[in-house]
């Protein structure tokens, strides 16, 4: 069981207020992620509910049960650091025990639990090995293996994959999805990164200086943003935003197209410009037009190749149901 | 990219500075060799010739030797005691966010900048005196007889003495190390449920443990041969003659240099003795 309720949660660090009074309510089994830029408070907001730092009003619940005051280890709930935290001068088995050692299981128990999340976690060749001989991903996944032997009610991770390199990043992430599937315990994730965002989130939760902007399914947010922030955020490339009299034809202050609802053409269409820099990436091109005349430098994807050069003119059409109409605040009309 | 110009110039360079260590460790060494087998006696005649081993088989032969080795290895061990347990604490301490702490850390260092003679005389005098000293009333304000600390608990006040100046290096190497220890550690523990004391056991102090074998060791070779604080307070009396303190008296108050000398290469290994003994629990700490 691991159903967590923040109520009216607030942190302040002295006179600053990081996170303003928030609510949210994460379903047990639920894979929640945390995005949102850097300094926004998802570091701090993950702490407060594995009760690292301590509320400065409100009330967290797990379960039903408040746990406001309760000390971290009193909650139930494990967490994955980014920098693994792992214990430099203890085995990889005695690290991966340590939580059941403490909670005075006895040995046959721990033995059990250690060989059981060794053998899941691949790690059963390594267990004599310290932390220091590992590679990153190891490490990771030792640190995985720390948390799942307590079989807690939820797993809080930090930017758990953001010290690996990228081909290691995709596998782990797969992994702590399967994770995810075959325990069915609520897990809480933050990252910075879209793709692990869009990919592992069954609700991602946007923050934006400790407020949150909006949750829901990752579909929900790329279909339909609540607002600027939101639209901005979730995509990539980001989304371009078009003002003025372009804007106004659409009824809107502002209105949004991502860049794969542009199409691209060197003959026709409803907006001219100039190619700027195009990235190949093989499978798409991304494209940088400039002189539209209407504003900033649109982004624009294309699949496959796409042969303009530099300097040369491109016309631009949006498809017209999925351009995203905003008023004055930033909201979604 | 050291090619074979370049490690051969290096050799040159490094030629003057290795000379000079060589030759400052090297010139008292081989003149306390050759001393150890003369019998040489300043003031009754002067070098009276080759001694052989006698010198050696009489300092080992004195009533005095064994006692001062056993006072030797008292002392040292006891400070070590001391410090590191203190010092673990202090360091603990000290780590706290607290106010005024920038003083607090001066106030904890000073000890370290009072010259051993000068604290000796201060603890003897102002702390220790039977009558006059802290201590002294201290015990009588609870009703107990004051303690005559230097002929009653010689060995005990020596080992304070010097504890409370190597504190401050103790304290302040282990607190550089308790503040390198990354927080996420701690905050893991408590998660994985460490009560306080098992995080200190099971987190900070095998953290700290490098930390400790080098205070052991650094100390170590200090300690062995401390001598001012012995000689402004006791004198060597009551049972605080070290294995340096016995080598003064066979040389200054006894006027024999060669003995003395004899009694100096017995302490060379003496040290080398506690100093493989010290590398071997090192070795096994800093793998
Ligand atoms: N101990 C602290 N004392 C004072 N301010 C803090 C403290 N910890 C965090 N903050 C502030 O709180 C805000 C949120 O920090 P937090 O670490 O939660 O951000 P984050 O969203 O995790 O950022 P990142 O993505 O870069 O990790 C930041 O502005 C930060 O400066
Ligand atoms: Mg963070």
């Amino acid at each position: 069981m691991g159903r967590i309720t923040l109520d009216k949660v607030t942190k302040r660090f002295g006179d600053v207020e990081v996170i303003p009074p928030l609510d949210l309510t994460i379903e047990d089994g639920e894979f929640v992620v945390f995005v949102g830029p850097s300094g926004c408070g998802k570091s701090t907001l993950l702490r407060l509910i594995a009760g690292l730092e301590d509320v400065s009003g409100g009330q967290i619940r797990i379960d039903g049960q408040d746990a406001t005051e309760l000390p971290p280890a009193k909650r139930g709930l494990a967490m994955v650091f980014q920098s693994y935290a792992l214990y430099p001068h203890m085995t990889v088995r005695k690290n991966i025990a340590f939580p059941l050692k403490m909670a005075k299981m006895d040995q046959a128990e721990i033995d059990k639990r250690v060989n059981n999340a060794a053998s899941v976690l691949n790690l059963t060749n390594y267990l004599d090995r310290r932390p220091g001989q590992l590679s990153g991903g190891q490490r990771q996944r030792v640190a995985i293996g720390r948390s799942i032997v307590r079989e807690p009610a939820a797993f809080l991770f930090d930017e758990p994959l953001s010290n690996l390199d990228a081909a290691l990043r995709v596998g782990m992430r797969l992994e702590i999805s399967e994770l995810h599937k075959r325990l069915e315990t609520t897990m809480i994730y933050v990252t910075h990164d879209q793709v692990e965002a869009m990919t592992m989130a069954d609700k991602i939760v946007v923050l934006q200086a400790g407020v949150i902007e909006q949750v829901g399914s990752p579909l929900e947010l790329y279909k339909s943003p609540k607002n600027k922030f939101v639209a901005g955020f979730i995509g990539s490339p980001k989304m371009n935003f078009i003002e003025g009299q372009e804007a106004a034809k659409y009824d809107a202050h502002t209105i949004g197209i991502r860049p794969e609802h542009l199409a691209a053409s060197a003959t026709e269409g409803a907006w001219k410009g100039t190619v700027g820099v195009s990235e190949h990436l093989g499978s798409d091109t991304f494209l940088y037009v400039h002189d539209t005349g209407l504003g900033e430098a649109l982004t624009v994807r294309v699949s496959g190749e796409f042969n303009l050069r530099h300097g040369d003119t491109v016309y631009l059409t949006p498809e017209a149901d999925k351009i995203h109409r905003f008023n004055a605040e930033g909201l979604s009309i | 990219m050291a090619t074979q110009h370049s490690r051969s110039a290096a050799r040159i360079m490094m030629a003057p500075a290795v000379t000079l260590l060589l030759g400052w460790m090297l010139v008292p060494l081989i003149a306390t060799l050759y001393l150890s087998f003369r019998d040489y006696r300043p003031m009754r005649g002067g070098d009276l010739g080759f001694a052989g081993l006698e010198n050696y088989t009489r300092f080992i032969g004195s009533s005095s030797f064994w006692p001062s080795i056993l006072t030797t290895l008292i002392i040292v061990g006891g400070v070590l005691a001391i410090t590191i347990v203190f010092g673990v604490l202090l360091a603990l301490l000290l780590d706290r966010p607290m106010w005024g702490q920038g003083v607090v850390r001066i106030l904890v260092i000073a000890p370290f900048f009072v010259m051993p003679t000068v604290s000796a005389l201060v603890w003897k005098n102002m702390f220790m005196d039977p009558t006059n000293g802290l201590l002294a009333h201290l015990w009588r304000f609870f009703g107990a007889d004051p303690v005559v600390w230097m002929s009653e608990q010689s060995l005990l006040s020596i080992i304070i003495i010097v504890s409370w100046q190597w504190l401050p290096f103790a304290t302040l190497i282990l607190l550089t190390a308790i503040q390198s220890l990354d927080g996420e550690q701690l905050e893991a523990s408590e998660m994985d449920g460490a009560p306080t004391l098992a995080r200190f056991w099971y987190i900070i102090l095998p953290h700290l443990s490098r930390a400790i074998t080098i205070v052991l060791l650094i100390q170590t070779i200090f300690l062995l041969s401390i001598f001012a604080e012995i000689f402004v307070t006791t004198g060597g009396a009551f049972g605080t003659k070290t294995l340096t303190y016995l080598i003064f008296q066979r040389i200054s108050e006894s006027q024999a240099v060669g003995l003395g000398s004899a009694g100096g290469v017995y302490a060379i290994i003496l040290a080398n003795i506690v100093a493989i003994f010290l590398m071997r629990i090192v070795g096994k700490n800093l793998d």
